[in-house]
């Protein structure tokens, strides 16, 4: 189930953000995103998701075409998203967010007590209304319902942002078991150490375009690409 | 007749208009929840739905409450139909802006108001109750048609509120209420909730434009007192939230209905009027509306 993107080509009207992004992402393995700010991630995870419509380029899901479907159908192929900022259903329970994550597969029992085991805190609020959460609980609430959707292929806009180590690395965690079941994670993440603790490559985004994309093993924290692309 | 019987008549014609508009303004606020649309032909559903009653009840034939049976039932799905129709080809083209749809929906209350006095008529014709036994109270005898709408309004709003959050569909509405854009990207195909909701929406004025006929007698320019009075209560109770527009309905409904008959129709307008302005002063979203 690779995801492979060429070509890449989307913007806001007439601005245009990405211009030509090549990319690719392989099940069981977490590929990281990096760039500085507003060189166009969150926007390509925007495209992804049929959200920002790409004017030219291919994105396909193990050969089947996903550029040009209308957005209510790409999470039907296995595409799960984690915005940033969360963007949960505020006035909305616990419950009600996992429900809306998992409509496209039908709400089946055995995948919500699977997502439940992974966040066990959310378990135990189910009837909370989301936007009472802790910041903590929400991210996970917001990576919760992804999973409802048993995606195939998960992406993540800067999940950790904002939130104490504890809670960063219960993240980590729960993010690292998904590759064992065999998802594809794009993950967007702009802290070096969490990119070497977590990804097995990592994609170095520059002006709307994929630079360079490295493999995470050997690569080490002072290495010369962070600077040049993030500038850490 | 002494005071207590008084006031309690007075309450219970309330009572009605409260439960006519209830429905009226529920259809109305769900509508602006949902898709962010302020629905200046909102009325114009409502005249529908007693214009369609008079002519189901003309066509119908057999006993009244048969064909009042049958009204109930097809002039909320015609206007329903023809809501969902004018969403498709008037209000999604316009991208659902605000700003636009206020304008589109003048012109379509004008639309729909001119083709119903080309095709119904200038005229004000009743339609006959379905049943028209009286209650007789110690004190007066009262419409049983009247405590029937009530109790129809109060099982019709009943049944919207566990639409609304007991089942997948009512789920869907709330959750695109909060966040269109997150809501597609978890497989919500927004343009069919949209049309669905101005579907409900211009539903729930057609029933109550049905409910009201036996009572109000049906005519091409009805609509204009329910869209206001729901626009007011819609204010009160605070846009989008369905309990809030049930309190206003019944503070509406009854001050009305106590105000008209211990003094003037107008002077419960003007009162009406004067506690929206306040509401909008002190309270602008509204007694329960949520920020926006
Ligand atoms: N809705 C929008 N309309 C117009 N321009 C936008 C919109 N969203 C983002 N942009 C612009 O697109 C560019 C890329 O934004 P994007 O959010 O994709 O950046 P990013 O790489 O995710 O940045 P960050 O690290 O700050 O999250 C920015 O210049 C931004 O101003
Ligand atoms: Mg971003």
């Amino acid at each position: 189930m690779a995801l492979e993107v060429a070509g890449l080509i989307a913007g806001y009207g007439p601005v245009t953000v990405l211009r030509g992004v090549d990319f690719r992402a392989e099940p069981g393995r977490i590929t990281c995103l990096m760039g500085r700010n507003g060189v166009g991630k969150s926007t390509f995870l925007k495209c992804l998701m049929g959200l920002v419509p790409a004017t030219e380029g291919t994105i396909r899901l193990d050969g089947t075409a996903l550029e040009g479907l209308p957005a209510h159908e790409v999470p039907r192929h296995g595409l799960a998203y984690v915005p940033q900022g969360r963007r949960l259903f505020g006035p909305l329970t616990v419950a009600e967010n996992l429900a809306i994550g998992g409509l496209v597969q039908g709400n089946d029992r055995a995948t919500l007590a699977h997502v439940l085991t992974l966040f066990p805190r959310l378990g135990e609020r189910l009837s909370q209304v989301a936007q009472t959460l802790s910041g903590g609980e929400q991210q996970m609430l917001s990576i919760a319902r992804a999973l409802c959707l048993k995606p195939k292929v998960l992406l993540l806009d800067e999940p950790t942002e904002g939130l104490q180590p504890s809670m960063v690395s219960l993240i980590q965690d729960a993010i690292r078991t998904l590759t064992g079941q065999g998802v594809a994670v794009v993950l967007v993440e702009q802290r070096v150490d969490a990119v070497l603790r977590l990804a097995d490559s990592v994609a170095f985004m520059v002006a709307g375009r994929v630079e360079e994309t490295r493999d995470v093993k050997g690569l080490a924290a002072d290495d010369p690409v962070f600077r040049n692309y993030v500038g850490v | 007749m002494a005071f207590g019987p008084f006031l309690l008549l007075a309450l219970m014609e309330g009572l009605v208009t409260s439960a006519t508009l209830a429905l009226a303004a529920a259809g109305l606020s769900l509508v602006f929840g949902v898709m962010r649309v302020v629905n200046v032909a909102h009325g114009e559903f409502y005249m529908l739905g007693a214009v369609l009653a008079w002519a189901v009840a003309a066509l119908v034939p057999g006993p009244p409450a048969l064909a009042f049976l049958a009204a109930l039932v097809v002039a909320p799905l015609l206007v329903g139909a023809l809501a969902a129709a004018a969403d498709g080809l008037i209000l999604k083209r316009l991208n659902y802006d605000p700003e636009a749809t206020i304008v589109a929906t003048i012109g379509l209350l004008y639309m729909i108001q001119q083709a119903t006095l080309s095709l119904y008529g200038p005229n004000a014709n009743p339609v006959q109750a379905p049943f028209d036994w009286r209650i007789q109270l110690p004190w007066f005898g009262y419409s049983g048609y009247k405590l029937f709408v009530i109790l129809a309004a109060g099982l019709v709003l009943l049944a919207l509120w566990a639409f609304m959050t007991r089942t997948k569909a009512g789920l869907i509405m709330r959750a695109t209420q909060v966040d269109r854009t997150t809501a597609r990207a978890f497989g919500i195909n927004v343009d069919r909730v949209y049309m669905g909701t101005f579907a409900l929406g211009a539903g729930l004025a057609a029933l109550a434009g049905v409910l009201i006929v036996p009572i109000q007698q049906a005519h091409y320019l009805m609509g204009g007192d329910p869209l206001l009075l729901s626009f007011i209560v819609v204010i009160i109770g605070g846009l989008g939230s369905l309990r809030g527009t049930l309190i206003a309905a019944l503070v509406i409904g009854l001050s009305d209905g106590v105000i008209s008959m211990f003094f003037t129709p107008t002077l419960a307008k003007i009162l009406a009027t004067l506690l929206v302005a306040m509401v909008l002063v002190f309270r602008p979203h509204g007694l329960f509306g949520a920020k926006a």
